[in-house]
């Protein structure tokens, strides 16, 4: 089997260049499904989470019964399914309900409010991280509590939330290939729709594979910039 | 009469650690709260501005009242902690901003003031604190006591009617005492109404235009520093000045 598997990619001139060939010609669409799709899905679905993450934060510590309740529900539903049902229920499950909507609001629907609740934990933890002092001293100055979070608690929140949080935004990049599946034209169905015409799976997938990793890459670089920036006021 | 607190209490849960304060400062005047931890002095001064909320009582400051016998709004207690400035035990400057950010987010947030003015004003009073030279520090670049100086030019920059000091030295290593003190020693000599909650008793003896002993919750003894330190009329009082002499 393994002898015979081995043969199979023996290289020899010819079908170098058809791999070349191919490499190259593909290159093009898998750039353009991660320009038009991948990174436009990221950065929404981050954006929208995060938005969701943080009122999810706030419900959680806010003392009201009712808010804390559905914080959890909420966090527990998502963290305690698996995101690719959350998609099919999204894209394929609510038409029974005379619900539809297109590929890719719903991939943006599932996946913000996947990074809504995971992103919450992080960020409840990174507020509660702020020393009740800093409220007492901003309160003190007569802040109310929408001042005291915005001006004192959210920019030191942001300092220990960075690093969790790029997690979170590199896990999304991978995950929106599961975009593929609920038919979103995004780097990893172009790769499966190119592969598909010309088998070479090997090609294509490792190709779409270092597309995800550079974009990662990138991404971290950006990440320890801005803890640089973030960690600037902390004694060294 | 700058300040009047009639029938105040606080209770945590079960635990009534504030039994009925009554008393009153006047403009202009320095009081120092002296007493042994747990006498509810910090809890005193912290309800003054509401950090703590009263269970019941009446709190005067200048024109405005609170009544705690009934529901108050959190926006007549954001409005009344305008009037007081606090310094804190343990500074708590904002450490994402450098020291003259500091002193200025409070006109800038709470005021909305523009930012060159209040950037200016926050110089002077800087200048005032002895610490223009770091208006560009972080606070961890800071001592303990450039720090503490920070916080006083912090609550001083909202203009309050009167500066509460809440053990604005215990966290300081002893060199760095005398600094924190002439500051707070020249606001007095100012005319400032302050109230320090405080174990420095030369500080009391010097700057305190009246000393007030508090223990388990209630005002057992007030008076001049002269008549408190040399002649305490209450037993609790002697025991407490010789523990600490």
């Amino acid at each position: 089997m393994v002898k015979m598997y081995l043969n199979n990619i023996v290289i020899d001139p010819e079908r170098m260049e058809r791999l070349t060939t191919i490499a190259k010609s593909s290159l093009l669409p898998l750039l353009k499904g991660a320009l038009y799709n991948t990174i436009p899905l990221t950065l929404l679905s981050f954006a929208f989470g995060l938005l969701l993450a943080v009122l999810t934060a706030l419900a959680r510590i806010s003392g009201v019964k009712l808010f804390e309740v559905v914080a959890r529900v909420y966090v527990s539903a998502i963290r305690g399914t698996p995101l690719l049902v959350q998609l099919f229920i999204i894209f394929y499950g609510l038409p029974n309900l005379g619900v539809t909507i297109d590929p890719f609001p719903a991939a943006v629907i599932g996946f913000s409010l996947n990074v809504g609740a995971y992103a919450s934990e992080i960020i409840r933890a990174a507020i509660l991280s702020v020393p009740k002092g800093q409220w007492e001293a901003a309160y003190s100055l007569g802040m109310n509590y929408v001042q005291a979070l915005k001006r004192i608690v959210f920019p030191q929140a942001a300092r220990v939330s960075v690093p969790p949080l790029s997690n979170t935004f590199i896990s999304l990049v991978k995950d929106t290939s599961l975009a593929s599946l609920i038919l979103v034209a995004e780097m990893f169905r172009k790769a499966q729709e190119i592969a598909s015409t010309n088998y070479e799976f090997l090609l294509l997938y490792t190709e779409a594979a270092l597309i995800y990793w550079v974009i990662c890459f990138v991404l971290s670089i950006v990440q320890d910039r801005i803890e640089k920036r973030l960690n600037r006021y902390i004694a060294r | 009469m700058m300040i009047s607190v009639n029938g105040l209490y606080k209770q945590f849960g079960a635990i009534e650690v504030l039994k009925g304060i009554d008393m009153t400062v006047e403009k202009g005047k320095v009081v120092v709260i002296i007493g042994p931890s747990g006498s509810g002095k910090t809890t005193l001064l912290r309800c003054l501005n509401v950090l703590e909320k009263p269970t019941k009582g009446k709190i005067k400051i200048g024109e405005k009242k609170l009544d705690f016998d009934n529901p108050v709004g959190q926006k007549d207690i954001h409005a009344f902690r305008r009037l007081t400035g606090m310094v804190f035990q343990n500074y708590q400057l904002f450490p994402h901003m450098t020291a003259i950010e500091n002193v200025m987010e409070g006109p800038i947030t709470v005021k909305k003031e523009d930012k060159a003015s209040a950037r200016q004003k926050a110089m002077l009073l800087l200048e005032k604190v002895g610490l223009a030279d770091k208006a560009n520090h972080y606070p961890f670049e800071l001592s303990g006591g450039q720090q503490q100086r920070v916080g006083i030019a912090r609550a001083l920059a909202m203009e309050p009617e009167v500066m509460l000091f809440d053990e604005p030295t215990s966290a300081l290593d002893p060199e760095l005492v005398g600094e924190v003190l002439k500051v707070m020693k020249d606001l007095a000599n100012e005319g400032m109404t302050m109230i320090v909650v405080t174990h420095e008793m030369r500080f009391a003896k010097e700057a305190a235009d009246e000393i007030i002993f508090m223990d388990q919750g209630m005002i057992v003894e007030r008076g001049t520093p002269q008549q408190l330190f040399t002649q305490p009329k209450e037993e609790r009082t002697k025991q407490f000045l010789q523990l600490i002499q």
